[in-house]
């Protein structure tokens, strides 16, 4: 790991306002992916912010009758938060899919929209990757690369890597909105899809968050209520990333929305693909996956994420 | 964007350690850190409580776990100088040979451990595993995320599935959480 300064700051603005002041500084709350990086020097900062103690850490209703998670709520407490568990099942589920407790006691709300992908030649330092180094080239599109796990829409010649979170997924199906403030000031809100970037020609960036911007919080909307599910497939039954996971929110009048997770660089949704649920899964994944450019080794996930709708679905 | 030199500069200049003050078991420790020194190394290496483990040193097996204010965590992904006003409990503040906690004497009389190098980690998640359920903590494998939770076979593999073994006594590690699972409810009724 690279040496770096360290120092706290206990007031979220006044955080962003230091962030964009010192070069090649860094915010760090729960620290489980951060570290994680720092450890492998694909991230390297010069300099860390600890935000933990900015008291961004309740969980409140909103005047919407929906609820503002603040962005230090470890992924434990949202997850077993009673008002979630009652109203917002799919965040619940999903959060309980992802990591192991231990990870979850520890990771933040804001943390697990900011966690970087698992593209194994993102982690390997020694293969080009245009997220690591932009303009080294992708190793991923490579002959004969291992491409199993990795993107199929959305992708583009310079990256082809997922977002790993299976937080963001049920969170985009909820219609979240992500809050922050940056080094002004000044706060906004974004929707989950606002928020998130394909990779285009710079895969490096991400998200929108303008260089000091901190999240602050997501604000869920009022319950939307009607059966939700989330069902995740992967290669053990715990303890691992998502080959696909489906998000479903089916509501008393017919209708419903649908998020994937595992197949692209962002939750991925498309209203057209919603209006087609009462048709089955079949209707919905044409919609929602046209334009997909699997690889031969991840195509089997197309196929694979029709039937876990169509699983979804016919449960009793 | 601002050149290598410039960051090598700040790497040299900038202080880049930390005191703090941690409280271990009870403990009260002064300590002056590297920024980069994980909870784990500060464990082992600078206060030599080398109970918990380091395995893979990045989050994945479990052997470094530990409590920090009741919670179990991995302290290899968390920096130490970021827990001042913590509690933090390792396995040498669970029980010692004279005054064994329950769920140390299980996995002795259940064989829970060949080599011995995950068991520290495996017991903390352990008992937190059991405190999770009495809470009310639901898991991915829970049936009804709002109605009671039912200690199983499932729900305890499910919870425990970051701690690795590679000897493999899963079998028997399931035995001594269900032993002592039963211990407890045996307890509470009398």
């Amino acid at each position: 790991m690279k040496a770096f300064s360290y120092e706290r700051i206990d007031d979220a603005a006044q955080a962003a306002a230091r962030a964009f002041e010192v070069p090649g500084a860094k915010f760090i709350a729960g620290g489980t992916n951060l570290l994680d990086l720092m450890k492998h020097e694909i991230e390297v900062p010069l300099h860390l912010i600890d935000i933990t103690q900015t008291g961004l850490d309740d969980i409140t209703e909103t005047d919407e009758g929906g609820v503002r998670i603040g962005a230090l709520v470890s992924n434990t407490a949202l997850a077993a938060n009673e008002r979630i568990r009652r109203d917002y099942p799919v965040l619940s589920r999903a959060l309980f899919s992802g990591a192991s407790t231990q990870l979850r006691n520890k990771a933040s709300t804001g943390g697990n929209l900011l966690q970087r992908t698992r593209c194994p030649y993102f982690y390997d330092t020694a293969m080009p990757c245009n997220k690591r180094e932009p303009g080294a080239g992708c190793a991923a599109l490579d002959e004969g690369a291992d491409t199993r796990q990795l993107g199929v829409i959305g992708t583009s010649e310079h990256c082809i890597a997922t977002h790993p979170s299976d937080m963001a997924v049920a969170l985009r199906v909820l219609d979240a909105e992500v809050e922050t403030i940056n080094p002004q000031g000044q706060t906004r809100r974004l929707t989950l899809d606002e928020f998130y970037r394909l990779p285009g020609d710079t895969p490096d960036v991400e998200n929108v968050l303008e260089p000091g911007e901190i999240i602050t919080g997501v604000v869920l909307p009022a319950p939307v209520g009607g059966r939700q599910q989330y069902y995740k497939v992967r290669d053990r039954a715990s303890y691992a990333f998502a080959l696909v996971s489906v998000a479903l929110i089916e509501t008393d009048d017919g209708k419903g929305r649908v998020a994937l997770g595992g197949v692209a660089h962002k939750p991925w949704r498309r209203d057209e693909a919603d209006a087609e649920l009462g048709n089955g899964a079949k209707a919905v994944m044409t919609k929602l996956l046209d334009g997909a450019r699997p690889t031969d080794e991840n195509a089997y996930k197309l196929t694979l994420a029709e039937r876990t709708l169509a699983a979804l679905l016919a449960k009793e | 964007m601002t050149s290598t030199t410039t960051f090598e500069k700040h790497r040299e200049s900038a202080t880049t350690r930390s005191a703090v003050v941690l409280s271990i078991n009870g403990q009260r420790h002064e300590l002056e850190l590297d920024n980069r020194t994980t909870l784990l190394d500060t464990l082992r290496e600078h206060l030599k409580l080398t109970g918990s483990k380091k395995g893979c040193d990045l989050g994945q097996c479990g052997a470094c776990t530990v409590y920090i204010n009741g919670e179990r965590v991995n302290a290899c992904l968390t920096l130490a100088i970021m827990h001042q006003d913590d509690e933090i409990t390792t396995i040498e503040g669970v029980g010692d040979v004279e005054h064994m906690d329950p769920m140390q004497q299980a996995f002795i009389d259940n064989d829970a451990f060949q080599c011995g190098y995950c068991t520290p980690g495996q017991i903390c998640s352990a008992r937190a595993t059991l405190d999770e359920i009495r809470a009310g903590i639901p898991s991915h494998v829970t049936k009804e995320l709002n109605g009671p939770i039912e200690i199983s076979d499932e729900e305890i593999r499910e919870r425990m599935s970051g701690n690795l073994c590679r000897c493999g006594a899963y079998a028997n590690i399931l035995k001594a959480i269900n032993q002592v699972a039963k211990d407890q409810v045996a307890k509470e009724r009398s």
